[in-house]
């Protein structure tokens, strides 16, 4: 009878394991008011770099004030398929990049000329819809961060309206200023400061979908229905630097394929929030928490 | 009795050594627990800092959880040198001399590295933890010196046990080597330590593990945490090994094994740092293999003799009597099925990762090797305080119904634990970030329900033996003058 019992249990516990999560489940409906068109301009000088601080400077620069929206890739899409920038293939939207020089350095993988992913389209997280003619960002998602989107597609994006992807030191720039700030804000991360792993923000639920994007500009300091956020903008003005979605940045370094992050995510604790902290992978790589934003 | 006479059981005996180790280790585990995963998810983060009045700047995390690490890590080296000196046959000088500096560098380490990481910077405490780490080191030293293996005092005369044909002990040259190799590894990351401490630029390895171009002293730190820990379970494994009284023809094959692995996997791990570092993987694989084979070993031969003993008054035992006989002592079985336990929570997964390069680590994001990484080295250490745990048990004389449900619920918390970590560090394999949730919370569950109840389970046996310190006749007067050498099986 006990091993009846420690099998039901095991049993149970394992179907409730996988039972299957509503990615699609409602969520609320906010407005941030922040303009995911604006861009914001960063002076040319010095400041710290990483976390050891190391001095390094940069040429003036423009960048993005929120992660580019599912929205504006829908829209990108939409373009740049009509002018054979992009081609669905299958269940994926493809195209193309140059290539990098291989250096044949031990664990490098080859990226050549060609069609490369952009974004799946069969993924269910997957918040673009293409119905065969047209990309459309899925309802309520439209002023959320584009996630599941490759570097390839990141840099499609920025490369298809004359921009780039930030350098990881334009990024850091932009998202600690001049000072050695470890957070946008400051020094310290409280739960209203951005969207993290178990942040307790109203878009998540940590007994089923766990936790999901919140709008751009969502921690400026306003009320959303019971849930008072912090401003978090950077000194610069930006917002999302640091939670929400991992930043793809654009810096393709000798003798490795990877790709770097900064920011930390909805998935990850607040220690990888902290400006100098890096996520990498290999370009095609492709998350429902890894998006961008462009410089120009 | 005196109070003077608690003191003298406490720290000037080797029970009593033991048992304070653990129990610090036991504290701080308990009170650092509390500021990590699910329990900073529930907000008892805060609550502890606010308690304990703790000073934590973010940006300063990783130099906190390198005195951490080391914290904990000293007090194992102290529990394993009191295990060695109790164990092994050397000079009383030695033997108190090793003791006093291992103790009060452990002491050092822990109490003044924990109050400069965690409670503001007074550099005056940083300067004691470094002095706590330094007398470590010549403990190591003076422990090389009194274990010398080519000593007529420690001639084998019992022929079951490995030895030359000059009859020196091969498995006393076992624990001189590792002792040895410890040392010298030490220092291959007290130099780097010094390095980046010295000019504050401190680092987790597991950060840096992608970047193209390693430095020579990043390189050693890498080396440094990997030889250490390996080290660390290569010595327990020759402890326990000496407690059950290892011997016969395993015994013989074993030890010199064991001195193979032990030197050839340093050697590999010192290569990183060297020209060699191109194949200095290979060499740790090379190396690895022997120390492995060793402690396989160690597990057939155990396994045999509890299977031996439990069945020697039926004539024809069965599978099933034979099966019972294995794991009717938890404690005596424990150690080595942790061991093998460790091949699925560890070094599986290890070669598993190794076979599947290019579909995992050239595919998958830092953050989730960084997870198996430091996972397995997680796992590695949680199994080493499991077995130091049973043989705890063992030594502070648990009999009857009480042992066997101290070592089972060991053996099981801490299992659960494990296996939870590892499908946690794998779960990449089998299921997508979208949908993971409700795996990672049950995962979660089974991480804190094992670990949390076998930290009750330890709290327990302390308040049990705290309580014993009152009494007049306690348990505490009849360990204090008990060696560890004394108590090895017949």
């Amino acid at each position: 009878m006990k091993r009846k019992i420690l099998s039901f249990v095991l049993l149970s516990i394992m179907i409730v394991s996988c039972a299957s999560v509503d990615l699609n489940a409602p969520m609320p409906d906010f407005e941030t008011g922040v303009d995911p068109d604006s861009w914001v301009q960063i002076p040319a000088g010095e400041f710290f770099f990483g976390q050891h601080e190391k001095v390094q400077k940069t040429d003036p620069y423009e960048i993005m004030v929120t992660d580019v929206t599912t929205a504006q890739y829908a829209a990108f899409l939409n373009e740049a398929l009509v002018t054979d920038y992009v081609k669905v293939e299958g269940d994926q939207v493809v195209g193309f990049y140059p290539g990098d020089k291989f250096h044949e350095v031990k664990h490098e993988i080859r990226i050549d000329a060609g069609d490369w992913l952009f974004i799946p389209l069969n993924d269910p997280s997957q918040r673009i819809k293409y119905d065969g003619k047209t990309f459309t960002a899925q309802s309520g998602y439209e002023n959320h961060p584009m996630t599941m989107v490759t570097w390839f597609g990141a840099w499609g994006y920025c490369d298809f309206y004359g921009y780039r992807l930030p350098t990881e030191i334009e990024w850091e720039k932009a998202a600690r200023g001049t000072d050695a700030r470890p957070l946008p804000w400051g020094d310290d991360t409280l739960r209203e400061n951005a969207n993290f792993y178990a942040s307790r923000d109203p878009y998540e639920d940590m007994s089923s979908f766990g936790s999901r994007t919140t709008p751009v500009g969502f921690y400026n300091g306003k009320k959303y229905g019971d849930y008072q956020t912090l401003d978090s903008a950077s000194p610069y003005g930006l917002y999302d630097m640091a939670g929400n979605v991992w930043q793809w940045t654009g810096d393709v370094y000798e003798g490795m394929h990877y790709r770097f992050m900064h920011g930390g995510s909805k998935d990850t604790y607040d220690m990888d929030l902290r400006v100098w902290v890096t996520n990498n992978a290999t370009p095609t790589y492709f998350s429902p928490g890894v998006g961008f934003r462009c410089v120009k | 009795m005196k109070i003077i006479n608690r003191f003298n059981y406490l720290f000037n005996s080797t029970k009593g050594l033991i048992l304070v180790a653990i129990a610090m280790i036991a504290l701080l585990t308990a009170v650092w627990g509390m500021l990590s995963g699910p329990m900073a998810e529930m907000g008892v983060r805060e609550v502890v800092i606010k308690l304990f009045n703790m000073d934590i700047v973010q940006a300063e995390r990783e130099g906190r959880m390198i005195i951490l690490y080391h914290s904990v890590a000293m007090a194992i080296v102290a529990i394993e040198t009191y295990m060695v000196t109790s164990l092994l046959k050397m000079k009383e000088f030695f033997k108190l001399a090793i003791r006093v500096l291992v103790t009060v560098g452990y002491m050092f380490a822990m109490i003044f590295g924990m109050g400069f990481a965690y409670f503001g910077h007074n550099w005056a405490l940083h300067g004691l933890y470094i002095t706590g780490l330094a007398l470590i080191f010549f403990a190591g030293v003076l422990m090389c010196v009194a274990l010398w293996p080519w000593n007529k005092e420690h001639i084998v005369t019992d022929k079951d046990y490995a030895h030359t044909k000059k009859g020196f002990s091969v498995e006393r040259m076992a624990f001189f080597a590792t002792a040895v190799t410890t040392v010298i590894s030490a220092f291959f990351g007290a130099v780097p330590g010094s390095f980046f401490g010295n000019g504050f630029e401190v680092f987790l390895a597991e950060n840096v593990i992608r970047l193209a171009e390693k430095t020579t002293m990043q390189y050693s730190i890498i080396g440094h945490l990997h030889i250490m820990l390996a080290l660390i379970a290569i010595m327990l494994t020759l402890i326990i090994g000496r407690w059950l009284n290892f011997k016969g023809i395993l015994h013989k094959i074993s030890m010199p094994l064991m001195i193979l692995g032990t030197i050839v996997l340093n050697l590999g791990v010192w290569g990183v740092a060297t020209p060699l570092e191109p194949v200095a993987h290979m060499v740790i694989y090379v190396g690895a293999t022997p120390s492995m084979l060793a402690a396989l070993f160690l597990l057939i031969w155990s396994w045999g003799k509890l299977i031996r003993d439990g069945t020697a008054h039926l004539q024809k035992p069965t599978f099933g009597q034979k099966l019972s006989a294995l794991v009717r002592d938890p404690l005596k079985f424990g150690p080595t099925w942790q061991m093998l336990f460790m091949n699925f929570t560890t070094s599986g997964i290890g070669i598993f990762m190794a076979i599947r390069l290019e579909e995992i680590f050239r595919i998958w994001p830092a953050r989730e090797e960084r997870i198996e990484l430091t996972g397995h080295w997680h796992a590695l250490s949680a199994i080493v305080a499991t077995i130091i745990l049973m043989y705890f048990g063992d030594m502070i004389g648990l009999k009857g119904k009480v042992r066997q449900i101290y070592g089972w619920l060991i053996i099981f918390f801490s299992d659960l634990a494990l296996a939870s970590v590892t499908i946690f560090e794998m779960k990449r394999l089998f299921i997508t970030e979208a949908v993971q949730q409700p795996l990672v919370n049950y995962l979660m569950y089974g991480i804190d329900i094992g670990l949390g109840l076998l930290l009750v389970l330890l709290a327990v046996v302390m308040v049990w033996r705290l309580s014993d310190l009152f009494k007049n006749k306690g348990r505490w007067t009849e360990e204090v003058n008990q060696e560890l050498s004394q108590e090895v099986n017949s």
